[in-house]
């Protein structure tokens, strides 16, 4: 029997103006200096903004302090690290923030020479101003739902996957706490939390997510 | 309801999702007024972009007016040597100079009429108008050039006048300077529907090329851009020379006319002179406004080159990309806002690093086809028309959010 949620689901969407915040760094000393101290709009910035920006990209980029130390430091190692720093982890972005410092204060305590950036190519810090707001799709069913998630932009995506748990800090995604709470698809809501969303681009996620959906009506009909 | 066909076209380029975004935003910004102020209403980048923007965003639901200030040769000699020296040019200016800057700005202060809402000043030349702010109003100045290395007395003049303003734009973080007020990241754009970018009939592409002398069925490698020596056509040449050792292919260089401008004539005639003998180099003047076949030989290339050593924000990469093409350009100015190196095209700093990247390429066509297809895709989301009309729309929205970093407009 189809389930009919008694709150419908609303996508909102999330687009984002960019502003400099006029901190530069050229090694990895200033771009320390400046992390610590940045608001947690700019981290979340340089650690999100690619997701969107290269939702396209296959492979995709990774976050903007990895690809700047490994392409512009030519610090592989530190970069690799940055890379793998599993943003999907922290519920709060003064985590992520902490961890970042972490990473690079202990590859700091091992190194002596700090490389510097060629000059034009350092690293800018900048800011996200988000504004967030619903768009005309909405859905009461999975099969709604489903339709509605194929025509919605990829920022909307990123929008209730990353930026309502990290920035409003809430402790879940939108998409599972509504599968849970309104229509009671606890398997199809774990799934999705265990999705990555920072190694898929958003369109993959996009076909992942349709492609978990449409697995579960498959099987409603089966019934 | 009737609406314009314009900003539905450009569906078919970014989806039906981002049209909608952009009127919800027009919705949100009904009733607000925006006067756009810059000094020519033709020629130049700033005019192209506002004949786009201007009609997309009245079609979108802002009530936009376009008002372009005037001024006699003498206005526009001071602000043509302000402009160099921004570009840190060494210019010596007097207190005539200023007085003459005033004097127009009084001028157009007694024909304009300001709005009261939000009023988007470009560029230095009417940056003086902001003496007229209404209370209330949101000023904001787009500053389309690097000022990041001006010359003495040129930011001294104008940074007190910028800082009259509520909000300034900058193309590039790397062009701005440090300022009190709010400062926002705006990138300029290509347009898919013009001449330039348009989708072109391949028998077209192929007629274009071929009357330049070019054989249709070997690699083809471009530079387009303008005879300077910072475009270093020269160094394009050099590393065509490394690559033609191991590698079959043809160079072409073109750009525009470079009759009226000596420095443009000599380096033209030193590329001339560095691939003489050699018929696979084709160096192309190309008279202004050819659009179409700039558009064509892109289309046409194998892979493009933009091997510029200093550079403004550098289109010419992002219309490259937008035809699918692997590019290699120098890490310089915008290049590498729009190139990703390794994901979406190759940046460069040397002339051996960029034969390595030709060869690299002209070897491994799948490897080049990805980063071709990346690039088109980066474009698509960052650098289109659309993109611009968003982020503007988005500034004007912040003005009544001073301070906030999430702003919800639901």
């Amino acid at each position: 029997m189809t389930h009919v949620a008694s709150a419908l689901f609303e996508f909102w969407t999330r687009l984002t103006l960019t502003k400099l915040t006029g901190r530069r760094a050229a090694d990895l000393a200033g771009l320390l200096e400046h992390l610590r101290v940045v608001p947690l709009s700019v981290v979340f910035h340089h650690t999100h903004h690619f997701l969107v920006q290269h939702q396209h990209l296959n492979p995709e980029p990774p976050n903007d302090f990895a690809y700047w130390v490994t392409n512009v430091l030519q610090e592989s190692t530190l970069g690799e690290r940055l890379a793998a720093i599993d943003t999907v982890q922290f519920a709060h972005l003064r985590d992520l923030r902490a961890r970042l410092v972490s990473v690079i204060e202990s590859y700091l305590d091992q190194t002596h020479e700090l490389r510097v950036a060629p000059a034009g190519e350092e690293f800018h810090f900048m800011d996200a101003v988000s504004f967030t707001f619903p768009t005309r799709h909405r859905a009461s069913t999975l099969a709604e739902f489903a339709e509605q998630l194929k025509m919605v932009g990829a920022a909307s995506i990123g929008f209730h996957l990353f930026e309502a748990r990290l920035r409003v800090e809430s402790d879940e995604n939108d998409f599972s706490r509504w599968f849970d709470e309104q229509l009671g698809e606890h398997e199809l809501a774990e799934a999705i939390r265990r999705l990555d969303p920072y190694t898929i681009t958003t369109e993959g996620l996009r076909q992942r997510l349709l492609g978990l959906i449409g697995r579960r009506l498959e099987a409603e009909h089966a019934q | 309801m009737t609406q314009s066909l314009a900003l539905d076209a450009y569906a078919d380029f970014v989806g039906a999702a981002t049209i909608e975004e952009i009127r919800l935003l027009g919705e949100r910004l009904r009733g607000r007024r925006v006067q756009h102020i810059n000094s020519t209403a033709v020629g130049g980048g700033v005019a192209e972009i506002l004949n786009r923007l201007v009609p997309l965003l009245r079609e979108a639901g802002v009530d936009t007016h376009w008002d372009v200030i005037r001024g006699g040769e003498d206005f526009f000699a001071v602000t043509k040597r302000l402009h160099n020296a921004l570009h840190g040019e060494p210019v010596t200016f007097t207190a005539h100079d200023w007085e003459v800057f005033a004097a127009a700005t009084e001028d157009n202060l007694r024909s304009l009429d300001l709005c009261d809402d939000i009023v988007f000043v470009h560029d230095p030349q009417p940056v003086q108008l902001v003496k007229a702010r209404a209370p209330r109003s949101h000023w904001l100045w787009r500053c389309h050039i690097d000022v990041s290395a001006p010359a003495a007395g040129s930011w001294e003049f104008l940074h007190p006048w910028v800082e009259r303003y509520e909000a300034a734009v900058f193309s590039a973080p790397q062009f701005a300077q440090q300022l009190e007020i709010d400062q926002a990241l705006i990138a300029p754009s290509i347009d898919p529907l013009a001449d330039k970018n348009k989708e072109l009939n391949p028998a077209y592409v192929e007629s274009v090329v071929a009357g330049l002398g070019i054989d249709p069925t070997r690699p083809l490698i471009t530079q387009v851009s303008r005879f300077d020596r910072l475009k270093d056509p020269v160094g394009v040449i050099d590393a065509y020379r490394l690559v033609r050792r191991y590698n079959d292919c043809q160079l072409l260089l073109v750009g525009g006319s470079a009759t009226d401008d000596p420095e443009g004539a000599q380096v033209l005639a030193e590329c001339r002179d560095r691939s003489s003998g050699d018929p696979d180099v084709h160096v192309v003047e190309l008279p202004p406004a050819s659009n179409l076949e700039i558009n064509a030989i892109q289309r046409a290339s194998t892979v493009i080159v933009q091997k510029s050593l200093r550079e403004g924000f550098g289109l010419t990469v992002s219309e490259a990309l937008w035809k699918g093409k692997p590019v290699i350009a120098g890490a310089v100015g915008g290049i590498p806002l729009q190139v990703s190196h390794k994901y979406s095209g190759i940046l460069t700093h040397t002339v051996e690093g960029t034969a390595y990247w030709i060869k690299q390429l002209l070897n491994e066509p799948e490897f080049a086809r990805r980063l071709g297809a990346n690039g088109r895709e980066h474009v698509r989301w960052n650098f289109l028309l659309t993109r611009h009309l968003r982020d503007y729309m988005l500034l004007f929205l912040s003005r009544d959010y001073p301070g906030q970093s999430l702003i919800s407009l639901g």
